[in-house]
Formats: structure tokens, sequence, C-alpha cells
């Protein structure tokens, strides 16, 4: 009985299965996808390296201190940090005065309340502060940019596929989209005219649909004075920034990478004392 | 219990007699993982998987009852309470990555036992009760682990909730009042994600105690072994421990290895970037997708593209959305009837040619084509070969494996493990 059941349920199962099969084949045979513009021209990230790759890769200091000084100058006037506090800012290599002295001097102050009235009020940044973000809150944040939200960027390279290499290819991959060409040399506006980028919106192949609210933030050399004398190149700045925000995401990223070595050579030794003790009792057994 | 040559566990010391005579703990613990549990002594690899998987679930609980004690269970701080144990917590980072990925490694190890079952007939009697069980264990680890997902509340953890109690609504007539009642209201929620909380904390005790039965049961008949022949005496066995325990220990440390080479080296390599953006109701991610432990299931899920009607008439009995739940639902549930769809008396796939077969052949291509589909966007390509695979899939069960039971021949059984360990070797794995 339970095997006569379970032969009417199989075949009554696989039976729709293959139905829809053939519902399938015909639909697709009927009315074939159509190419989609994303499909054809959305670009995969730019070959780039860190210093922090693979594992036994650790933070270039001088990077993340060159790629914060590109957040706060260019990037914070837009998009908030709010998972990072300025105490964490110790990691990279500042002192306890320097990071007193980035707090205090952080272009947004930190909400607070007037103490007399309680009125609400700013304050001067102190360590012990998560970042402050540019806007109130989403309303602001969209009215001030054509109703589009910059995203908050403490986690944004763990938060898209590809990670800083995609930060550091969406900096660098505004093109202009009047006779853009991918790399089989088809013209995109050629085979989707109506693929113009809208106004408002700029033309990126690295952004997921092609075209994004955020104009080209590093549009030109320069936009910095790196303390260490670097040339604020565009990439060298996109590079920097890229390594900044995956220090952000992962501050904790060393200390992983390190306790896993430990691990592992922990491991190693037990496994191998595992395995002479299992072959000495096992060694008068046949198995 | 077990067999009568089994060694009897004798207390030495004052103390070990006189807690043996009041609460014999020890006496049970040596009796059921000690000297006193006689086992096959033909094991491979594939028997340290069961061990395997009670290490994972111990890890994952002790990871979990610490990340609880820094978790906050609300729409508005559970992501940030997440990041905090990542950036502020001692060693919270570690115990996030570890709890993460060890849901991972429990289901890597739980498949790997449940193929190993299903290769070698550990379903078949005497041990059905150990293979009804495990399935039962294999359930609750899968609302565990969904409801745990839920919990960074993430844009895949929100959305997964949504997509995954959806299922409930397409149940006819009580299907949405289900799904309010499950979810405390009309979307995930503050009433969800508590709830969800509350029950990911009690479920791994539930899981343990359904362990417990299920090992209580293995004692009953003994390990079963790869030639699949019963045990005749006692020169087929050789005491749990120190035997298995040794290659346990072996087994153990390959493990751990694997595990932390994933928790250090590529923690976010088997999570989706999405879940780091906090859940936003108002934004539905490109492409929902669960975890890859669930992938096969989702694929089953998806396959279903056409209504069970009456042909032109434009009656539908069951919408290919229902269609798609229940076979979903009983894509797992056929294993309960298991022992009972394969009748062939030889238990281990070494012997039975045509079954090893169908296995190498047709089931296990058939779940890895299901899961690399569940990850997939529904592009034809995609949605035809699960289609293939998830038909392959229940006919395997429900209908090939009972024909197969029945027309086989299978090939000459040793006549002990003994015989089989000493005399002529064992024919090669298919």
């Amino acid at each position: 009985m339970v095997r006569l059941i379970a032969f009417l349920v199989g075949l009554f199962f696989s039976g729709m299965l293959l139905l829809g099969l053939g519902d399938t084949v015909v639909s697709a045979i009927k009315e074939p996808a159509l190419p989609t513009v994303e499909a054809g021209f959305h670009e995969e990230t730019l070959p780039v390296t860190f210093a922090h790759d693979g594992p036994l890769g650790k933070f270039d200091r001088g990077q993340l201190q060159r790629g914060l000084k590109v957040y706060s100058e260019v990037c914070a006037a837009c998009h908030s940090m709010k998972l990072v506090a300025f105490r964490d800012f110790a990691a990279l290599g500042y002192s306890e005065d320097q990071v007193k002295a980035l707090a205090k001097g952080w272009k947004t102050e930190v909400p607070s309340i007037n103490p007399e009235t309680g009125e609400p009020a700013t304050r001067p940044g102190i360590p012990a502060d998560k970042i402050p973000s540019p806007f109130a809150n989403e309303t602001a944040a969209r009215a001030a940019n054509n109703n589009a939200l910059p995203p908050d960027l403490s986690l944004i390279t763990k938060a898209r596929e590809g990670g800083p290499a995609y930060v550091y290819s969406l900096l660098l991959g505004y093109r202009d989209q009047a006779g853009y060409k991918n790399e089989e040399g088809k013209e995109l506006l050629k085979e989707f005219p109506d693929a113009a980028t809208p106004p408002g919106l700029h033309f990126n192949p690295w952004f997921a649909n092609l075209n994004i609210a955020m104009a080209n933030p590093i549009a030109s050399d320069d936009l910095v004075t790196y303390d260490d004398g670097t040339k604020a190149t565009r990439a060298q700045m996109a590079k920097d920034v890229s390594a900044f925000l995956t220090w952000t995401a992962e501050p904790k990223m060393e200390n992983r990478k390190s306790a896993g070595w430990a691990a592992l050579g922990f491991l190693l030794i037990f496994t191998i004392l595992a395995f002479m003790s299992y072959r000495t009792i096992w060694a008068d057994k046949k198995h | 219990m077990s067999f009568p040559w089994a060694q009897e566990y004798k207390p030495q010391g004052t103390v070990s007699k006189w807690v043996d005579e009041r609460l014999p703990l020890p006496r049970l613990v040596y009796n059921a993982v000690g000297a006193g549990y006689p086992v096959p002594r033909n094991l491979n690899y594939f028997w340290n998987f069961g061990v395997l998987a009670g290490v994972a679930l111990v890890i994952q609980i002790v990871t979990g009852i610490v990340l609880a004690m820094h978790y906050y269970a609300s729409v508005d701080g559970a992501f940030n309470s997440v990041e905090h144990i990542m950036r502020d917590v001692n060693a919270g980072w570690f115990l996030r990555y570890a709890h993460m990925n060890g849901a991972s490694f429990f289901f890597i190890v739980v498949y790997i036992h449940i193929f190993r079952g299903l290769f070698y007939g550990s379903y078949k009697a005497p041990r059905e009760m150990i293979w009804l069980l495990g399935v039962t264990i294999f359930l609750l680890m899968m609302a565990t682990a969904f409801m745990g997902y839920v919990l960074p509340w993430g844009q895949m953890s929100f959305w997964g909730a949504q997509v995954i109690t959806g299922f409930f609504s397409a149940i006819p007539l009580v299907g949405e009042p289900l799904r309010q009642l499950l979810l405390g209201g009309f979307a995930p929620d503050q009433a969800a994600l508590n709830r969800f909380f509350s029950l990911h904390y009690l479920m791994p005790f539930v899981i343990a105690g359904v362990i417990i039965l299920h090992v209580w049961a293995l004692h009953i008949p003994g390990s079963s072994n790869p030639t699949g022949v019963s045990v005749k005496g006692e020169q087929d066995t050789v005491p749990f421990h120190p035997y298995y325990t040794a290659k346990d220990g072996f087994g153990l440390g390959i493990f751990l290895i694997l595990f932390v080479a994933v928790t250090f080296f590529a923690p976010n390599m088997l999570g989706h970037p999405d879940n780091y953006i906090p859940a936003n109701p108002l934004s539905t991610p490109a492409h929902i997708v669960p975890e890859w432990y669930f992938l096969p299931f989702y694929a089953i899920l998806k396959a279903f593209t056409v209504d069970f009607g009456i042909p032109f008439t434009g009656i539908i009995i069951i919408p290919a959305k229902l269609m798609g739940v229940l076979a979903m639902f009983g894509s797992i549930l056929l294993l309960f009837f298991l022992p009972w769809l394969d009748t062939s008396p030889v238990r281990s796939g070494h012997y039975r040619p045509l079954f090893r077969k169908f296995f190498w052949y047709g089931l296990i291509p058939s779940l890895v084509v299901l899961t690399y589909c569940g990850g997939k966007p529904p592009y034809t390509q995609w949605v035809v070969l699960s289609q293939i695979a998830a038909a392959y899939y229940f006919a395997h069960f429900l209908i090939i494996l009972p024909i197969v039971s029945r027309i086989e021949r299978p090939l000459a059984l040793p006549n002990s493990i003994t015989e089989a360990v000493t005399g002529k070797p064992l024919p090669a794995a298919a």
C-alpha cells in the first residue's frame, strides 16, 4: 500500500514537473527572453590588488590614512558611516591626541541638546562618538540628493559583490554614454536606443543597472592633498578609499587572520597526534 | 542492549562505586561511547560524521549562548547589535563568524551523514527508528537554521522570512490566517523577530533531546557497517573506546581544520552580501536566495510552473505555487517512508549493482544540479535543468527505488564482517 501510494505520488510530481518542462521550453521558443542592456553592458570589476588581500595580507596603514582623508573630504559630504567611532581611528596608526583632534575637527558636529534649555543643538565630536551623519534623517538626505539615498558606507565593501574591487571600479567607472562601446565593440545606444541615461542620473557600466544617481565624486586629480606627499591621482584616491572602506567594514580583519594561523597550527599538531594514536591503537587490528 | 560480549563497567575506586550505586551515569557513558559499546571493526571514514554532527551542534550551542548575551532582538537594534558584536565585543567577530559558518558545516556533515545512510542502507531493519529520528533532527535543524538567519535582520534575513512564511499562504483557506499567526502580524516585524529569537534559542535543545533518542535507538541493534552484514560474533567488533574514539579524534581534526580555514580566511564565502544591508521592507533585493543548504529545496519549489487542473476548462485543482510548496516539503517527508520503499534485504550499496548506478549517476547529480540551479535567477536554462533534476529526485525515491529493489540481483554477500576484512577484498565502490 505504501509503495502504491508512493508510486502514484511520484508519478504525479514527476509528471507535473515534466509538463512544466514542456511548458517552459514552449514558452521560451514562443517568447524568447529579450536581451537586456544589463546583460550586455554591465562590466566585471577592474583588476586591482590590495595589501590586505589573501590569508597573509595586512592593511597598509598609510593607505588607510589616505583613504580616511578621501572619505572625510569627499564622500562624507553625503555618505554616513554610522558603525564606526572616532576612537576606532586609533587602529589606523593615529595617536590619542590625533584622534581627539580628528573628532573635534570633523565637518559635521554631533547632535546633542542645549544643556540649559534642552533644545536640540550640536557639539564638537569626541573620540567616543560614532561618526556623525551628514544628514539628520533619510528625508533630509533624499531632499538634498534628487530623491536618491546615499547608502551608509560602514559595511559597503561587504555588502556588494566584489567588495573593495567593486568600489574601486565604480569610482573610476564613469563614462560618456554617447558612443560607448563594450569589449565586444557593440555600441550601447545603437543596440538599445531606449537605454539613454535619464536626466539626473549618471552612466556607469559598473553599477548594477548602469545608471547611478551619484555624480562622479572623483572627476579630477588632486581633490585632496595627501599628508605623506603621495600624488592624489584619481586611481590613487579610488584605491585608497576602497582600502579604507574595507577596514571600516571589518576593522578586526587582521586579528581574524592571525588567530586563524594560530588555530590552524594548533589543529595541525592535534590532527597529527590524533592520526598517530589512531594508527597505534589499530596496529593489531585488520580493518 | 547491544551484544552479550560487551565489556562491563567495573567501578574502580570507592567514589566510583558509590556513584555507580546511586546514579550510574558513568556506566551509561561507558556503555554509550566507551569500551562497553561493541562496534563493527570495518567502519570506514563515512562513519565519523555522526560524531562530527554532534560536535557541530555543541559548537553552535556554545557560540550561540555567548552571542545571545550581546544580541538585541529588535527591528531597530538587531542589525547594529550584530555589528557591535563584530566590532566591540572581545573576540565577538570570532563568535559570530564561527556561529555563521558553523551552521554551514553542521549541514555539510549532516548531509554526508545522511548520504552515508542512503548508500549503505542504514535505514533498513532493524534500524528504521534511528532513521526516522534522524529525519526529524534534519527537519528541526532546517527550522532552526532558517530562524537563525532571520536574526541579524539584514535584507536577506527579512526577505527570506517573507518568502518562507509566504509558503504557508499557499495553503487553501487557512493559509493566510496561519501565516499571520506564525508571524504575529501581516509581514515579518518585531513580533516575528522576537519569537524567532526565542525559538532559535529553544530548538537546539530540542535537537539535542532527539539526538539522545537517535543514539539510544542506535544502541539497540548497534552500528551498521559498510558490508551491511550483521555482526555475528565477538571477532566482528571492537570496543568503541579506544578504537573509534581514536579514529573519530583524527576525523575531528580534519573537520576542524576545514572549519577553521573557512571561518578565519573566507568567513563570508558561504553568505550573501545583501545580508550586510539592514532590512528594508520597502526595497526588495534583485534575487532573494536562501542559504546554500536550502538551495535544492528552493529549486524544487521554483520548478513547479504549471497549475494542475482539468484541461480546456480552466478549472484549477492545485495551483503551481501550492504544488511547489507541497513538493518541497514532500521531498523531505518522503524520506520518512524510505525504509518501506526500498524493500531489498541487502543493505549495503556495495552489493547492489543497479541501486549503485542510480545512486551515483542519478540521485547525486540531480541534487548537485538542484543546488546549483536553486541559487540562479529564473532564466529558462536553470528552470529547465531544475525541472529535470527535480523530476528525477521524486522518481528516484518513489518509483525507481521500489522497482530496483524488486528486480535487482544483488552480488554475493561476505559470510561475515571478519571474512570481509581478512579474506577477499570488498568490491570497489563504483
